[in-house]
């Protein structure tokens, strides 16, 4: 059996981190907005907000169980499947992923603990700190595993010594050119992400006229914060495209199909980008609308990706939509949003059928989003690990392709099916909803099975 | 010059991994040990006796890696394909039982399904940690600093014996943790196993302790030569005597948090055992720690991080344990 090893290491490291993003994403926002939730109960009073919060604190300790046995896996992989990575670059992205360790995952793994099961037993206050200690926990984490990532993008602070990266100013490192982008635009993406959750969660109670307190609450906080944060991603992701263009033009280039450099780019809103001949084939465009956006001049000139030989090309077609796709999933987040602002704006946001109808559907574009950019980031670096220092062909372990693809089809498989009972599972908590969960015995004795009596009557959905 | 800060990073990895070892050895253990609870409300008391604290305690497993690729990246580049496959079974038995902290209680019909879940997950990491073990006392083939061995070289007898021994040690840590946390007909079950559990891990402790000098010059060469001998007798001694202690305790009724701390012994004594035959190597028998040893720039920059940061972590860690302190009782948890 001939299996390409290279090719095998990239499908399951790409499989298993687009899974484990998925959970980050959620438990980022999750965490910020249970502990909002908490502080507004413990400053108001009123006893929905604290509903609202067990209730999510529930479907978050699912979320989170699932992000940390899937990071685990991650950790492990850099020597697993890049273990010539790891000795070229382990000297930098090391120390930085030693600090996440240090710094957040103990924060969040410990104070977790008291986040879940602390309910009944301490002082609502130390119950608060615990959730704020979670949520700068998992914002730190992205802090540090974001520089990582960035510096493989734009390295700097280092010199090369017998073929190894070594550091010489860690603060040139973990401040690189693309991180602050870069962290901005994921943590931007994690809480629009999640409010758009909490914004479907709520439409679909007001439709099915069930707990309309917590619902309406949901429904204001997921569109009031999504109308604010939307427009800004769209604007943090134009600046973090020009960094891009700054420091990995062809990743540009790819993203906009733009071959020829020495000619202004169109914006294509549709082709198919064609690798062998270098063109794009049934193009709907915007003339000259690339160049507009990159250099704010419609006859500004930037480069295009015959300027390297086709070996250093990404693969253009993939980086091309999953970048349409992120930039339509921005739009579309932004015309639900606003046209949520506006209608509650005329006070009649929780009237709208047709607009809530749709709304309750829109929980999971987020996390395509957020997967689409990534796939843009990462696959547009490639044929690079380390752009401009280190090809990915060159970074694989000394592991057999028979082994990779064992291996492989197992984590498909065990992926397959615990993440989908896990979805499932969160679903099904949804359907049961706050008044059920949150509503369990104080005391102890019972509480230990908070879902066994009212849940029954609910049918599974 | 800096060759001591590499030693001192040896010395963080090594309480790293000690800090696992006991931490998730127990949890794992409550694992290992759920085929033999008799009922559901019993399993429910023994997973509540430690659901807030399995994710601070399985994080000692990513500083672990994560300290081991960034103190040592050669070690870790070769370690990690050489152990390539217990390393993804060990992973994939912590992710079926990592979730099934969560999905057993939210899982009504499929209560069940978790329980075997989460006992075999834990049966498999521990097996597979055991076996990562064994793979390394006995040694890695290396060329031109990377793995050159062959896929399979790690599974042997020696290997094998290790994950089965890792696995009753584990399960003794759960069982003895049980003694302290709990009450009523679990506790009980668990002192009766716990002895059972106890004398396994000694006849393992054993059968390793002959094994190893017997198969590997070098590690024979470390203990019974002179005056090596004389430092390190007590070790085995005062293994002895901790055995005796936790077996006499286990007896005694009113002894609940005794036994517990006995077995901590226990794994304490073991792993300077192995320290003692297999240091400075991290990759035996050829990468020490110094020629594994990432650049000084890498190194300090993280161990100042790590000198301000572990009291701070063993700190708020201690104070979780003690909020959460107290037995759980029957039919009483968190959730
Ligand atoms: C944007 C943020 C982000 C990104 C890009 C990644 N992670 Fe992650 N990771 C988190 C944000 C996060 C988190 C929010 O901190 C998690 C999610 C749920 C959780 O338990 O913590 C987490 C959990 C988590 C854990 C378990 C921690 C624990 O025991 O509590 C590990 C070991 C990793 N991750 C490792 C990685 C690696 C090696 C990555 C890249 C290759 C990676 N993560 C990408
Ligand atoms: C969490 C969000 C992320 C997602 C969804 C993601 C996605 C991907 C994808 C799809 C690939 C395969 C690219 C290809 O081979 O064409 C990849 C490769 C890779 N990524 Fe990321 N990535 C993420 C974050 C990170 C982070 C934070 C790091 C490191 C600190 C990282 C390191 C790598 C490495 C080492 C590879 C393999 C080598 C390569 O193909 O370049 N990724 N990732
Ligand atoms: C609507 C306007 C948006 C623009 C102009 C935009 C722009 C970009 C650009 C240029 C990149 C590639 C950066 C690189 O060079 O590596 C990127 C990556 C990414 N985008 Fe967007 N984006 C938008 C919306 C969104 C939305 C709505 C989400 C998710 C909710 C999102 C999530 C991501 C993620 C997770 C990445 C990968 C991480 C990174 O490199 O920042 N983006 N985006």
């Amino acid at each position: 059996m001939d299996f390409d090893p290279v090719l095998l290491a990239r499908l399951q490291f790409a499989f298993t981190i687009s899974f484990h993003i998925i959970f980050p994403t959620f438990t980022i926002g999750l965490s910020a907005y249970i502990a909002t939730l908490e502080v507004m109960w413990l400053w108001s009073q009123r006893e929905h907000y604290h509903r609202l919060a067990r209730f999510w604190t529930k479907i978050f300790a699912v979320s989170f169980a699932m992000g940390v046995v899937s990071g685990l896996v991650l950790s492990y992989e850099f020597g697993t499947n890049w273990s010539r990575f790891s000795v070229f670059a382990g000297n930098i992205i090391g120390p930085l992923m030693g600090y996440e360790v240090l710094v957040a995952f103990f924060l969040e793994s410990t104070f977790l603990g008291i986040m879940l099961f602390g309910w009944n037993r301490f002082p609502p206050g130390l119950h608060v700190f615990s959730c704020i200690a979670v949520a700068l926990g998992t914002l730190i984490s992205a802090f540090w595993i974001i520089s990582a990532n960035s510096w493989m993008h734009t390295p700097a602070g280092y010199v090369l010594q017998n073929g190894v990266a070594v550091p010489v100013d860690w603060l040139q490192i973990i401040f690189n050119p693309s991180f602050p982008y870069r962290l901005a635009h994921m943590a931007t993406a994690a809480y629009l992400t999640t409010s758009f959750v909490v914004l479907a969660v709520g439409a679909r109670y007001l439709l099915a006229g069930k707990y309309l307190d917590e619902a309406k609450t949901m429904l204001r906080m997921g569109v009031g914060f999504a109308a604010i944060v939307a427009p800004l991603q769209l604007f943090i992701g134009d600046q973090h495209g020009l960094n891009t263009l700054k420091y990995q033009p062809v990743k540009i280039a790819a993203m906009e199909a733009h071959w020829d450099g020495s000619k202004p780019g169109d914006f294509e809103i549709f082709a198919w980008p064609d690798q062998k001949g270098e063109a794009n084939r049934y193009a709907i465009s915007v003339p000259r609308g690339s160049s507009l956006v990159l250099t704010h001049d419609p006859n500004g000139l930037f480069p295009g990706l015959t300027s390297v030989p086709p070996t250093d090309r990404p693969n253009v077609p993939i980086v091309f939509f999953a970048f349409r796709i992120m930039l339509g999933i921005g739009f579309l987040m932004i015309g639900t949003a606003l046209l949520g602002a506006f209608l509650w704006w005329r006070g009649k946001l929780f009237e709208m059928r047709w607009y809530l109808w749709p709304a309750q559907y829109v929980w999971w574009i987020g996390f395509v989003a957020v997967i689409a950019g990534w796939t843009v980031t990462e696959s547009g670096r490639q044929p690079w690990i380390a752009y401009g220092l280190q090809r990915t062909a060159d970074a694989a372990s000394p592991v057999p392709g028979s082994s990779i693809a064992t291996t492989l089809a197992l984590f498909v498989f065990v992926y397959g099916v615990v993440f989908s009972m896990g979805i499932y599972y969160i679903n099904r908590l949804i359907n049961t909803g706050p008044a059920a969960i949150a509503g369990a015995p104080p005391a102890s004795g019972m509480a230990s099975r908070p879902l066994s009596s009212d849940a029954e009557a609910e049918a599974p959905s | 010059m800096e060759w001591y800060i590499a030693l001192i990073w040896a010395g963080i990895l090594g309480i790293a991994v000690a800090m696992y070892v006991i931490l998730d050895g127990f949890d794992l253990g409550i694992g290992i040990l759920f085929p033999f609870s008799k009922s559901e409300h019993e399993r429910d008391q023994m997973m509540n006796s430690v659901a807030p604290f399995w994710d601070g305690n399985e994080t000692w497993l990513v500083l672990g890696g994560g300290g081991l690729l960034a103190a040592f990246p050669a070690a870790y580049a070769i370690l990690m394909p050489a152990v390539y496959l217990p390393v993804i079974a060990m992973l994939l038995g912590l992710i079926f039982r990592g979730v099934a902290f969560e999905f057993r209680w939210v899982g009504r019909t499929s209560k069940q399904f978790w329980n075997v879940a989460f006992a075999a997950g834990s049966i498999l990491a521990a097996f597979a940690q055991g076996v990562i073990l064994g793979g390394l006392i006995q040694g890695v083939k290396v060329e031109n600093g990377a793995f050159a061995g062959g896929h399979f070289d790690f599974a042997t007898p020696f290997a094998a014996l290790c994950g089965v021994a890792v696995v009753a040690g584990y399960a003794l840590l759960g069982a003895t943790w049980l003694v302290m946390k709990t009450e009523g007909d679990v506790a009980r079950l668990a002192r009766t196993h716990a002895k059972w559990l106890l004398a396994a891990v000694i006849v393992f402790m054993g059968i390793v302790s002959l094994w190893t000098p017997l198969a590997f010059p070098r590690i024979a060469e470390r203990w019974f030569s002179l005056p090596n001998l004389f430092f390190f007798a007590p070790v085995p001694i005062v293994t002895a005597i901790a055995a005796l202690l936790c077996l006499k305790w286990l007896d005694d009724e009113r002894r609940e948090v005794l036994p517990f701390l006995c077995a901590i012994a226990l794994f304490f004594l073991g792993y300077s055992g192995l320290v003692i035959s297999n240091f400075p190597y991290l990759v035996p028998p050829t990468l020490t720690v110094w020629q594994a040893a990432a650049a000084p720039a890498s190194q300090i920059f993280l161990l100042l991080g790590t000198l301000f940061m572990l009291p701070v972590i063993l700190g708020y860690t201690a104070f979780v344990y003690w909020l959460f302190g107290g037995k759980i009782r029957e039919g009483e948890g968190y959730h």
